[in-house]
């Protein structure tokens, strides 16, 4: 859906709220600043890994979809408020989470990582050596919380997207960068602004933090959407189609992380 | 350079003038809106009932002592969810409400919109001088008529230059909208940044849009402001 | 009694950030003042290239959104990290609550110069006058008779001024200061208690009545040569 596209839906919607029944038409709601997951791309489409597998996931269970960006910390409220039906933007399974949102069976594993300055010689990661370091990371998400808990003598910074921690590490206003292991290998392998930065240390797999991988997020009421969606994730897996979509965007299976 | 704002796929051009377009929408649509409230808001402060005067007051103090970034989460995060928890209370079967964040844009400008509008409205209102309307008494014409015919075009005259500042104010305050997730200028603008890591150029052609913009703005309010002052006397 | 106490939890927090909000708002404010009544002066009779330039400045950053300048001058000096840092300056530029103070004191200097020109204007041409027959130097003048007149008309638009601006000091949150507003989203975007934004609604409204009660207080103080007598 082009910008121009969802504009014309919100006119149509202002002025009287429409009431819409429930048909096969569901709205994903995802991000959109969070490549290679899920991005906008000059022709202001938002594409990326979630949604190619978000949209194969509604042919399979023959919804037909459209593709809703919702800024990051208000995506769970925006769930909640039906303004998508499921959330597909890279988020990982938490408890904390879990109390507002159900989950489907995690559609990859993940971990996280530091990042840093090619000339930076940091290669432990502890509250001591963190001390007055600026530390960056996503508001709202797991990264942000262990960095918070982790670091409390670092000053940490939020961004409201992770493109926007990644300009700041590229140009130099932090020392560190905790991030999503993926996005961040792809951030420092292959964009131009990466080249500034290595990633350090060893991959923070802390389940407190990184909870089950990495799932899709509904309210809980829709248990019955949540199991066709756990059953159509299990057939593209099964089929290959999952493993083509992953070979699109990674070298390694990120589904397994192996 | 040139090819980072072109009109195509692989320029910003048309992402931006698409996000241009819904920052005037916004404000187009808001303005009507927010001078109704502020009307009724400024009648409620004009009212003799010290209750209405006091609701009237309340909800200006209210209105301008928010930053205009908490009013407009507490609308799209907040009204989003109340709608639904209403809904499925009255009519269960009607299924999700759309709360669409343009509609929240509209309702949270207008809201501060309202509350400024209502205190340039009261302000003029007060202004019109008694004289006149002894005038339009003396010579026979209704309160109703009194109203439409010295009332409304004194108070416009009146308020005017207040609610033209007020409409610079609004233009730029839509560019608040771009943290809920409206493509409007500022949030294409945000986009291409993130995409071509050119902030300085980007931000700095958004700054320009907005300021012809207001300049424009300017220019048609001062022909108004001539237009609502013919016939005045020059001291 | 829920709402009192997820307030008394998130109120440490809460206050840390107003407490930042007041130093981003205090300093912008002050940096202004300092440097806005040279300019109002400028404008008010100064040479014509000068009053060109500071009609420019005046325009541009009154005709552009506060979040645009944040982020033009945020993100944007990234773009000219090698540049600032040869000249000494990036230093500066790289902490966010700097770029937010820098921002807010270019934007509210704008604002001042206008209110405080006005106020210049408003004094009468005969008090000037006056002051000059006694023997007044210019300087003198300026000390004694127009500023002092000028900011007592200006008082109550500075003041509405720097209430704008201590609203507008919530868009800091955006390029991850930690201020009210900041804290607020933190909170909520881990607990997505509703509740927090109306606390910190209360917060900013108990900032601003007491700023207006103080305000009104040294308003008194400076007008109070017009007060009746025994009234003072």
């Amino acid at each position: 859906m082009t910008i121009r596209t969802k504009l014309l839906a919100s006119v149509i919607a202002l002025g009287a709220l429409t009431v819409t029944a429930q048909a096969e038409t569901l709205r994903l709601g995802t991000e959109g600043a969070y490549p290679p997951f899920n991005y906008v791309t000059p022709e202001g489409k938002v594409a990326g890994f979630d949604i190619d597998i978000g949209l194969e996931l509604c042919k399979r269970i023959g919804a037909e979809c459209e593709v809703v960006a919702q800024d990051w910390d208000g995506i769970i409220p925006g769930l909640l408020a039906k303004k998508y039906d499921f959330i597909i933007a890279s988020m990982f399974i938490t408890a904390e989470r879990k109390e507002q949102v159900a989950f489907t069976a995690p559609y990859y594993m993940a971990a996280m990582t530091h990042v840093v300055p090619q000339d930076s010689e940091i290669t432990e990661f502890t509250n001591e050596t963190m001390k007055d370091k600026v530390v960056g990371a996503q508001a709202g998400t797991t990264q942000a919380d262990y960095a918070v808990a982790m670091y409390p003598d670092a000053d940490v910074r939020l961004y409201p997207t992770q493109d926007e921690a990644s300009l700041d590490m590229a140009s130099g206003r932090l020392d560190v960068m905790v991030g999503d292991m993926l996005p961040l290998l792809d951030f420092v392998e292959k964009t131009e602004d990466g080249k500034c930065c290595k990633i350090a240390g060893a991959p923070i797999t802390d389940p407190a933090f990184v909870g089950e991988g990495v799932g899709i997020a509904l309210r809980k009421e829709d248990d019955d959407l949540r199991t066709r969606l756990n059953a159509a994730l299990e057939e593209i897996r099964a089929d290959g189609t999952y493993q083509a979509i992953n070979d699109k965007y990674f070298s390694i299976d990120i589904y397994t992380m192996k | 350079m040139v090819d980072l704002f072109s009109y195509g796929p692989l320029g910003w051009g048309d992402e931006i003038l698409a996000g241009l377009w819904v920052t005037m929408r916004l404000a187009l649509v808001t303005l009507p809106v927010g001078l109704l409230l502020g009307f009724a808001v400024a009648a409620l402060s004009l009212s003799r009932s010290p209750i209405f005067r006091a609701m009237g007051a309340g909800y200006t103090t209210l209105m301008r002592g928010l930053p205009e970034i908490l009013t407009l989460f507490i609308v799209y995060n907040g009204l989003g969810l109340v709608l639904n928890q209403l809904m499925t209370l009255i009519a269960p079967a009607a299924g999700p409400v759309e709360f669409p964040p343009f509609a929240a844009g509209v309702i949270a400008l207008a809201l501060v919109f309202g509350a400024f509008a209502a205190e340039v409205l009261r302000g003029a209102f007060q202004a019109v001088p008694e004289g006149q309307i002894m005038a339009g008494r003396a010579i026979g014409m209704g309160p109703r008529k009194i109203f439409w015919r010295i009332k409304l075009p004194l108070l416009w005259r009146y308020a005017l230059p207040g609610l033209g500042n007020l409409w610079l104010n609004l233009l730029k305050d839509t560019a608040l909208v771009s943290v809920i997730a409206l493509d409007d200028l500022m949030r294409a603008t945000k986009v291409a940044v993130g995409v071509t890591k050119q902030p300085f150029t980007f931000y700095l052609v958004a700054c320009l849009i907005y300021w012809l913009m207001c300049l424009g703005s300017e220019l048609v309010l001062a022909r108004l402001e001539r237009r609502a002052n013919r016939g005045l006397r020059r001291a | 009694m829920a709402f009192l106490d997820s307030l008394t939890a998130n109120l440490p927090k809460l206050l840390d950030g107003a407490v930042t909000t007041l130093e981003l708002t205090g300093l912008g404010a002050l940096i202004a003042a300092v440097v806005a009544p040279g300019l109002a002066l400028m404008r008010a009779g100064g040479p014509k290239a000068a009053q060109l330039a500071l009609r420019v400045y005046i325009s541009f950053t009154r005709g552009t959104p506060l979040l645009a300048q944040l982020f033009l001058v945020f993100y944007g000096s990234g773009q000219f990290r090698a540049e600032l840092t040869s000249l000494g300056l990036w230093g500066f530029f790289r902490d966010p609550f700097n770029c937010a103070v820098l921002v807010f004191a270019i934007n509210s200097c704008a604002y001042q110069t206008e209110i405080l020109r006005g106020g210049i204007q408003a004094v009468a041409p005969g008090e000037i006058e006056a002051a000059r027959a006694i023997g007044m130097s210019r300087a003198q003048v300026l000390r004694r008779v127009t500023f002092p007149h000028a900011y007592r008309i200006a008082w109550p638009a500075l003041g509405n001024e720097i209430i704008l601006l201590m609203k507008a000091s919530a868009l800091a949150s955006i390029v991850t200061v930690f201020d009210l507003m900041g804290r607020t989203r933190q909170i909520f975007s881990r607990s997505f208690e509703f509740s927090v934004y109306f606390q910190a609604a209360v917060l900013y409204l108990l900032i601003t009545i007491c700023f207006v009660f103080l305000w009104r207080l040294a308003e008194r103080r400076l007008s109070r040569h017009m007060a009746a007598p025994g009234r003072s």
